[in-house]
């Protein structure tokens, strides 16, 4: 009757097993640690993300919250059992629909969905619903695993896996085909930051501060780690041998990897604990040696402004760590000479991105090397910032990236990586850590909270005169990506419309909230809202329809944006008259519904977007390195890490069309720093379009070098056939056996390397330059019905037109639409992050599977004159236009603007209480 | 080290509680959250051996839900129409994951203001038998829940089972929750109704809400305004009734203000769907 372990028994995925655990322990850890099926992924700990769902006597449960003691006697099914070897028809249907991207939460929706299957091989959407809420998705916008599921009947009992339709050489660019890393998504194989710890790793723990601004003082550290069994070491900031200052932009580089005798956020990082992993189940960190002393804490950036207020960094008067400028014309003027002008303040909250991945990775040290293994967007970023902190040369760290369960801009930033590797490089053993979600959501980055001020004038005719803009954004303790944030948000907020007199200010205010990152937008998905929601204001007020208002003022060829940037390939225009049927029927609909129903009101909301792919006038180039191998293999090293989004097919698919070989043909080298060229990171809407740049480069050098070498003309066709590269042209055919050739020390008989770096120009002192070679363009309409006793919203209907300028693969690419509207349906409706207050993920609210509308997708090509194939990015694009759209639909609805977001069911209620009274 | 044991007859759990503090683990769904990461410092009794605490019974006068009786178990069960609402609230505690699992028992021990199955137990009269190795009581629910977090349970006592008069289980019932999205969420409010209508007049009404007070209230004066009135006026009247029980407070989730305003809508939605459910019921 003792804690100790007891034996249990009971069937995996039908086999047998037995063993002695500790009775409670949780069956996810049993399951992972025991084990070793690592498909079952634990994202919560809580039961709040349904990640870790396995079939318990065939209904699902959450592992994490299962006892061990319970399964005894018991039938487990985890997602490594859902097929024999192949796939199930779900698990078909999964891949064939592109129902999973990152993969993290795939395992919990395929275990979930096969129960609903088992009792309805047909369901409706809402058995569906029903049946998958209790699982959390990130990336997907849940619409293609809705039809996943409702359509697995049709992928039959699939014994030898599926056909994967690959297309014919010179035919895989446009081709809308399952992503190519996809398999090991479904069937539980695939290995994420946490799946791969060796078993003699040291488990690693963070002690965080739990104020907001404490200043500390450690007790005797030596004492505490004698008592308490399986620790090894205790390690602060004074053991850290390279520079303590670490940041994505390395002027602005200000944030210690382990604070020093002060912390400026509550979840910063104070020390770290390596333990044996066998004893850290029962190792209490609440008697850690360490005296805090709370000091003030400035949480809003206007107490931070005030005058006299402490600096949070001495080198940052006023706690302004930067600001963005842009001027053109003269504004005041034209506001002044406006027939109309609407003005408005709008704030924003914190917005937590929530993968369901939380950051996890282990560290190994060869006396020479450090190896860091963990999930990230951006490898060589991590290599640069671990290698400072711990005093190594860049090529002494080496980052080899797992999967990646979601990032959306936070794991752009290092977290976990100089703290393992200090850990393996003291200790001399593998290190490994998993955060907690708590953990993960206190102490990574965020969304900017922005408060915004704007004015828009209009003439009588409708045309834009002028507009000014000031944005404060709340950029938290450390700088982080404030900087591109307060960059991005000049050049962006006049909306993709022709501006003639502008002027904006955006502004990254320190406070001691959480950091303000990166997260898919930078800012001008905050910036779109006020300005969308004016424009509404002003065709209102000229009695002008929004979406004709919309048209008469976007940009189009020729035109210059508020930088003095001459564009062309512009595709707003086309994009928002796509969208015109779609916007009169919505309209009138809701026009008969409100004329027969007084409790609930539809409404009808446009709004667009436009973003500059890429660093803002700074240089981005990715490298792409290709060959062919003496197997006859395509060998692409592709370090444009996939988090989901899908660079690992686009930029194959890419590459295989400049080279001219088929897409079957190609093998992938992963963005492991030690093999692979930099791609930059995943970031900025960049990789399609800038990476993608540098395959076809790569792709078309690679094939230049082969046709020199067999001696032919640019006409000729390649072939792969049995080891042998086949050269036709006209009626010769060269037979190159490739065995014969001297290989490369990577086995490569051909090869070839390319950089792609987008042409920009700075910005001057008034912003005017062009910081950006290409931007992509969008435009959605949302539907929704409002309860006017409760300030419910209910979205009916979300219609979205991109211009992707060629939508390399038209699957991937609406999956990155539906995906990026569920990420703005929670910023508009539902994501607040508070700092001790919302750090889990009920608290915390993200969208679940019945919270996202049907998404009807228009993919607009409007050819890019830079962007490969005409390609134009798309990832953040397509979540920007989404909460506006929904603030003014809400407002046709009720008639009220909602200031702050996100318009939960008390705002929307108080703002049409304050609309009426 | 902590102890661990998981009796398999009721006597034997009773005992061992007579002897020192447990902590009682049931589906796990509040016991693993609340531990969180932390090493487990607790002696823990697993009571998933108890077969005996499982299940629904008619005893004659009383429906008898078993403690380790789960959400889906109600949701299944083929209960009287005055259970619609705690089946419906069945399907919203936390997501079938955890409703497979999770107990109605816990739901009350753990004691959380937005507990989705106490509202419509309140309507339905509930009493929770509670156990120890040498007594049996029973409290009505509204004496067993005392405030947040905090309920009646004393030294060596477990919850063994919930138990609703037949003279309750009479009229239908509907229950409405109010969350800021579909699914996993905790509520803003919710609201519980069970009504009697007889040839379209309410001879009894039950009305609870859930979230806007410490521990979710029968709401005396809408009852006793509903009581007599004719179905087509129920919904003017809740909203002219006092609720002088609720006291919300503001939160992440919501404000005060809008807590009061919502609650009477959605207890006017769930007054006027149950005797809906009732008239047609009587009229078919």
């Amino acid at each position: 009757m003792s804690e100790g372990r007891i034996n249990i028994a009971f069937h995996v995925n039908g086999a047998p097993v037995s063993l002695a655990v500790p009775p409670v322990r949780r069956l996810s850890a049993l399951l992972r640690d025991e084990l070793r099926l690592t498909g079952t992924k634990v994202g919560c700990d809580a039961g709040d993300c349904g990640a870790c769902t396995v079939l318990l006597d065939g209904e699902p449960v959450c592992a994490c919250l299962t006892p061990a003691a319970l399964v005894n006697g018991a039938a487990v099914t985890t997602v490594e059992g859902l097929a024999n070897g192949a796939l199930s028809a779900l698990q078909a249907s999964f891949l064939a629909r592109g129902a999973a991207q990152c993969g993290i939460c795939t395992p919990g929706l395929l275990v979930a969905g096969t129960a609903l299957l088992e009792k309805e091989p047909h369901p409706s959407e809402a058995q569906v619903q029903d049946a998958l809420g209790g699982v959390l998705c990130r990336c997907t916008g849940y619409r293609k695993i809705v039809a996943a599921v409702m359509d697995a009947a049709d992928y039959g009992s699939n014994a030898g896996g599926i056909d994967r339709h690959l297309p014919a050489s010179g035919h895989a660019v446009g081709a809308r085909i399952a992503r190519l890393d996809g398999v090991p998504k479904i069937n539980g194989t695939e290995a994420f930051g946490g799946d791969s710890f060796p078993a003699d790793a040291l488990a690693v723990l963070v002690v965080r501060s739990p104020h907001h601004h404490p200043r500390f003082a450690f007790g005797d550290l030596d004492a505490w780690a004698q008592a308490k069994s399986g620790v090894v070491g205790i390690f602060t900031a004074a053991d850290i041998p390279g520079k303590n200052c670490f940041g994505v932009i390395a002027p602005f580089a200000d944030q210690p990897a382990l604070a020093e005798g002060v912390a400026r956020f509550r979840g910063e990082a104070i020390a770290i604990v390596a333990a044996e992993r066998d004893a850290v189940a029962g190792l209490d960190l609440s008697d850690f040696p360490v005296e805090w002393t709370e000091l003030p804490a400035m949480l809003q950036p206007a107490e931070a402004q005030a005058d006299g207020a402490s600096l949070i960094h001495a080198n940052r008067p006023g706690n302004l760590l930067t600001k963005g400028f842009v001027e053109r014309g003269d504004p005041e003027a034209a506001l002044a000479g406006a027939a109309v002008t609407a003005a408005q303040v709008i704030e924003t909250s914190y917005v937590e991105h929530a993968y369901i991945e939380p950051e996890a990775g282990y560290a190994t040290w060869d006396g020479d090397t450090l190896t860091v293994v963990a999930c990230t967007q951006a490898p060589y970023m991590d290599r640069d910032d671990t290698a400072k902190v711990l005093g190594l040369a860049p090529d002494k760290v080496r980052i080899m990236p797992t999967a990646t369960g979601g990032g959306f801009g936070s794991k752009l930033d290092v977290s976990l990586q100089p703290l393992i590797g200090l850990v393996a490089m003291k200790t001399g053993r593998p290190a490994a850590l998993t955060y907690t979600r708590s953990e993960s959501m206190m102490s990574t980055t965020k969304r900017h909270p922005a408060v915004m001020r704007s004015s828009i004038g209009a003439d009588a005719q409708g045309r834009i005169a002028g507009m000014v803009f000031e944005g404060d954004f709340n950029t938290g303790a450390y700088a982080s990506w404030g900087p591109t944030v307060a960059n991005r948000v000049p050049v962006h907020a006049s909306g993709p419309y022709r501006t003639p007199n502008y002027r904006a200010e955006g502004r990254a205010i320190h406070t001691n909230g959480p950091i303000s990152g990166a997260f898919r937008g930078f800012g001008v998905p905050q910036a779109t809202i006020m300005q969308e929601t004016l424009y509404d204001e002003l065709a209102d007020r000229l009695g002008i329809d929004r979406l004709a208002f919309r048209l008469a003022n976007c940009l189009r060829d020729g035109d210059e944006t508020v930088t003095g940037q001459r564009l062309e390939g512009v595709g707003i225009a086309a994009c928002l008259e796509a969208l015109e049927p779609h916007w009169h029927r919505a309209l009138a609909e809701a026009e008969a519904f409100n004329a027969a129903n007084a409790d609930r009101k539809r409404g009808v909301g446009v709004a667009s977007c436009w973003y500059g792919c890429g660093n803002t006038s700074l240089p981005n180039p990715s490298t792409i390195k290709i060959g062919i191998s003496a197997a006859g293999e395509v060998v692409l090293h592709q370090g444009a890490v996939d988090i989901g989004q899908g660079s690992n097919t686009v930029i194959s698919q890419i590459a295989a069309d400049a080279l001219g070989l088929p897409l079957a043909a190609i093998r992938l080298k992963g963005a492991d720093t030690a093999i692979t060229p930099d791609a930059g990171k995943t970031s900025a809407s960049r990789q399609t379009f800038v990476t993608g740049k540098a395959a076809e480069k790569a792709g078309k050098a690679l094939r230049d070098k082969i046709l020199r070498f067999a001696n032919v003309s640019g006409e000729a066709q390649l072939a792969l056939e049995a080891g042998a590269l086949v050269i036709r042209e006209g009626e010769a055919t060269r037979r190159i056996d490739l065995s014969k050739l001297t290989a490369d020390a990577d086995g490569l008989a051909f090869v070839a390397q390319e950089s792609y770096d987008p042409p920009t120009l700075p910005l001057d002192e008034k912003g005017q330059g062009k910081p950006y070679a290409v931007y992509g363009y969008g435009a959605q309409v949302a539907e929704l019905e409002v309860d006017m006793k409760l300030g419910t919203v209910k979205l009916i209907k979300i219609t979205a037109a991109h211009d992707v300028g060629k939508a390399i693969n038209p699957l991937l690419a609406e999956g990155q639409i539906e995906g990026g509207i569920a990420q703005g349906i929670g910023l508009a409706l539902m994501e607040e992050y508070i700092p001790g207050r919302t750090e889990n993920l009920h608290d915390y609210l993200i969208p679940t599977i019945g919270d996202v509308p049907p998404i009807e997708t228009i993919l607009v090509e409007v050819a890019d004159p830079e962007g490969p194939f005409g390609a134009k990015g798309l990832g953040e694009h397509v979540l920007i236009p989404t909460a506006p759209a929904i603030l003014n639909a809400i407002r046709h609805a009720t008639g009220a603007l909602v200031k702050k977001v996100p318009a939960t069911p008390s705002r929307v209620l108080a703002a049409i209480r304050e609309a009426w009274s | 080290m902590t102890r661990y044991a998981k009796p398999t007859i009721l006597s034997e759990a009773l005992a061992l509680l007579g002897e020192r503090p447990w902590r009682l683990l049931a589906g796990g769904t509040d016991f693993y959250p609340a531990l969180g990461n932390r090493p487990l410092k607790e002696d823990v009794l697993d009571i998933n051996g108890l077969a005996e605490l499982r299940g629904i019974a008619d005893s004659g006068d009383h429906w008898v839900i078993g403690a380790r009786t789960t959400w889906t178990d109600i949701a299944r069960h083929q209960f009287p129409a005055a259970f619609d609402a705690l089946r419906q609230a069945a399907r919203e505690v936390g997501s079938p994951q955890i409703q497979n699992v999770a107990t109605v028992a816990g739901n009350l021990c753990n004691a959380s203001p937005a507990a989705d199955g106490v509202p419509a137990l309140l309507t339905l009269d509930a009493e929770v038998e509670l156990r120890s190795a040498t007594e049996t009581r029973r409290l009505p629910l509204s004496a067993f829940i005392l405030g947040n977090r905090r309920t009646a349970l004393g030294i060596g006592e477990m919850v063994t089972a919930i138990r609703v008069p037949k003279s309750s289980a009479a009229g239908c019932s509907a229950f409405v929750k109010l969350g800021a999205r579909r699914y996993l969420v905790i509520s803003i409010g919710m609201a519980a109704a069970r009504i009697i209508v007889e040839t379209g007049v309410v001879r009894e009404a039950a009305v609870a809400v859930g979230a806007c007070s410490a521990v979710a209230r029968r709401l005396a004066g809408v009852e006793a305004a509903l009581r007599g009135m004719p179905v087509p006026a129920l919904r003017d009247a809740v909203l002219a009734a006092p609720m002088d029980e609720l006291s919300p407070i503001d939160d992440v989730r919501g404000s005060a203000a809008y807590r009061i305003e919502a609650a009477r809508e959605i207890v006017a939605r769930a007054v006027v769907a149950a005797a809906a459910l009732d008239e047609g019921r009587r009229a078919a």
